[in-house]
């Protein structure tokens, strides 16, 4: 019997009593320690880390070259304490000589920027302190989000224990409608198996649709793994993995494909051709619903950006809709390029300007508005419409406000007509 | 280890940003979080919750944002044990890892009412609501994972395995 990708990448990655290295076959079920290639945490959940590093009596990080810290959350300094915050985790990252400290002129949205800079590669084992490291499983990674003190303990030691999982593969099938991408398939299927649907398992996306959606795509649909509990969302290696990494991964790496006989929890066979652009209604990811039962929304605010959608092809997508139209006068729309190197480029292309003529505000790249931290808070009664990740109550400010995820292509939509729309009603 | 205490119940999908918002995660200290704790779904929580109280929830509790500030702002908040039906599995780990023991038993939580009294003996398995005189036995927590809460959570544990070698 074959082996998942999840199997195969952790079987990989094994190690013995005294952390030395013993690769060996694996079965979801299986307790191991396993080693990490990458290990990241970031302003808000690296203080604990840090201090539990201490408390550990451990002097030096295992591996320089392999902890990665970024400043995005409450960065640029939301307030005196976050300040502090990054200032703890600059000072940590300075003293341990860190390689991949990334703070403020340098930083990005920590799974928008690892992906660009190459700091992940196809067959990395990798571990952060955030949920959304399940990201990277698109570049066929297995990355899998945890505490602050997991991720302590895997500075210290470059070790963590894992239940291996089981996987659930999702295969996609058809050609994507007008307007429909990676973020439309992935509310498609949370709304099909629930945020308690993938608990404990990993998640495989797979089939021809996958095969021709690009690398873009692929991140925002694992980066969205963990809104249905899901441990891991991994994608096999192939040509579009390998022209992303190419030129961007500097190490030699083993990518994996999960065998053709590979035991599979469930297989779940969906036909994307027939998924219109879908918005999770509040509060919580698993309400998708196509756009178009949403067009009695009326909304207060629109973000387009964050670690699941802030990359250059989803502004793209958003200039395509906003360019020479104007914002609705009671939409204040927001974006926020995940990375510098994105913002630049997106300034050359000219998307910035399309942004800005249009009436949308444009910021450093900034996790902000998506946990309700700044550059975009709601008020009590305000409605977004969010190219974020979730939406449970109180996600993006006060607790009685509401937040619609949906894809870039709503989310821009939505904020010229002052409600949740849909492309083609601005397009003809 | 047997704990006994007050409940608090809640439904499924507590989510951790229900558990602690994100306008303060400036923060990181147990006790600095606990007068924040379910804040948004319950703000008498923080206020009434006594030492030793258990909470208990539904369906996938600890769901969403992978911050340990949500079983620190419970521990801080004095709470002795988490049972639900079942827990999100970033939550699970970081309980585990900050020694705040927790049982998965879905009868138990469908029976149990907010303000009764239940007892919770970890290393059986066995939880006991003392208003109903109903017993409930459920799976332990697994062997290795008990050894990280006796040590007092993941830190003592692997300062001592570290200093074994």
């Amino acid at each position: 019997m074959g082996h998942t990708l999840a199997e195969k990448i952790i079987a990989a990655h094994v190690v013995g009593e005294n952390g030395q290295a013993t690769p060996r076959p694996v079965r979801a079920g299986e307790l191991v320690e396993v080693s990490a290639d990458v290990v990241l945490a970031n302003d808000i959940t690296a203080p604990i880390s840090l201090r539990e590093f201490e408390r550990l009596g451990v002097e030096r990080v295992f591996d320089p070259d392999k902890v990665v810290l970024v400043a995005d959350h409450f960065a640029p300094n939301k307030d005196i304490k976050s300040a502090e915050q990054c200032a703890q985790m600059r000072r940590f990252a300075r003293a341990q000589g860190l390689t991949h400290h990334y703070d403020v002129g340098q930083m990005g949205i920590e799974h928008a920027l690892l992906p660009e800079q190459g700091l992940v590669a196809p067959g990395d084992l990798v571990v952060g302190a955030d949920s959304h490291t399940c990201t990277y499983g698109a570049l066929g990674a297995f990355a899998t989000g945890m505490g602050s003190t997991d991720i302590a303990v895997a500075m210290a030691t470059g070790v963590v224990w894992l239940r291996v999982p089981e996987t659930i593969r999702v295969v996609y099938h058809g050609e994507l409608g007008p307007w429909v991408g990676g973020k439309d398939l992935i509310l498609y299927t949370i709304g099909q198996i629930g945020v308690s649907g993938a608990l404990y398992k990993a998640l495989e996306f797979a089939g021809p649709t996958i095969s021709t959606l690009p690398m873009a795509g692929r991140l925002t649909m694992s980066n969205m793994a963990i809104e249905a509990g899901g441990k891991a969302g991994l994608v096999d290696f192939d040509g579009v993995t390998a022209a992303y990494v190419d030129g961007r991964v500097r190490r030699p790496f083993q990518p994996y494909q999960a065998d053709e006989d590979a035991a599979y929890a469930q297989v779940i066979e969906i036909d994307a051709a027939q998924i219109e652009p879908q918005v999770a209604f509040p509060h919580l990811p698993e309400n998708a619903r196509p756009a178009s039962q949403a067009a009695h929304v009326k909304i207060d605010q629109s973000v387009i950006g964050s670690c699941t959608n802030g990359r250059l092809e989803d502004l793209r997508v958003a200039a395509e809709i906003l360019r020479g139209r104007k914002v609705h006068p009671d939409v204040r729309c927001i974006i926020i390029p995940g990375t510098q190197q994105i913002y630049l480029e997106a300034l050359r292309e000219g998307l910035i300007e399309a942004f800005i003529e249009a009436g949308a505000a444009v910021s450093t790249p900034t996790c902000g508005p998506c946990l309700g931290g700044h550059m975009g808070v709601l008020a009590a009664g305000e409605r977004a419409v969010s190219t974020t990740n979730r939406n449970f109550r109180g996600r993006m400010g006060h607790p009685d406000s509401e937040v619609y995820l949906a894809g870039p292509a709503v989310a821009a939509a939505s904020a010229l007509i002052g409600r949740i729309a849909e492309p083609k009603e601005v397009l003809q | 280890m047997k704990l006994t205490g007050q409940v608090w119940k809640y439904g499924d999908n507590v989510d951790t940003d229900a558990i602690i918002p994100a306008r303060y995660l400036n923060m990181s200290l147990p006790e600095e979080l606990a007068p924040h704790c379910m804040e948004d779904i319950d703000a008498s929580f923080a206020a009434l919750v006594q030492a030793g109280d258990i909470v208990i929830g539904g369906e996938n509790f600890g769901c969403g944002s992978s911050r340990e500030h949500a079983p620190l702002a419970l521990k801080g908040a004095g709470v002795a044990c988490v049972v639900a039906k079942s827990f999100a599995r970033i939550f699970y780990r970081s309980a585990i890892n900050t020694a705040l023991p927790i049982l998965e038993c879905s009868q138990a939580v469908q029976e149990t009412e907010k303000g009764d009294t239940l007892t919770v003996d970890l290393q059986a398995g066995l939880i006991t609501n003392a208003r109903t005189g109903r017993s409930y036995q459920t799976a332990p927590l697994p062997e290795f994972v008990m050894k990280i809460v006796q040590a007092g959570g993941l830190v003592p544990y692997t300062r001592e395995r570290l200093q074994a070698r």
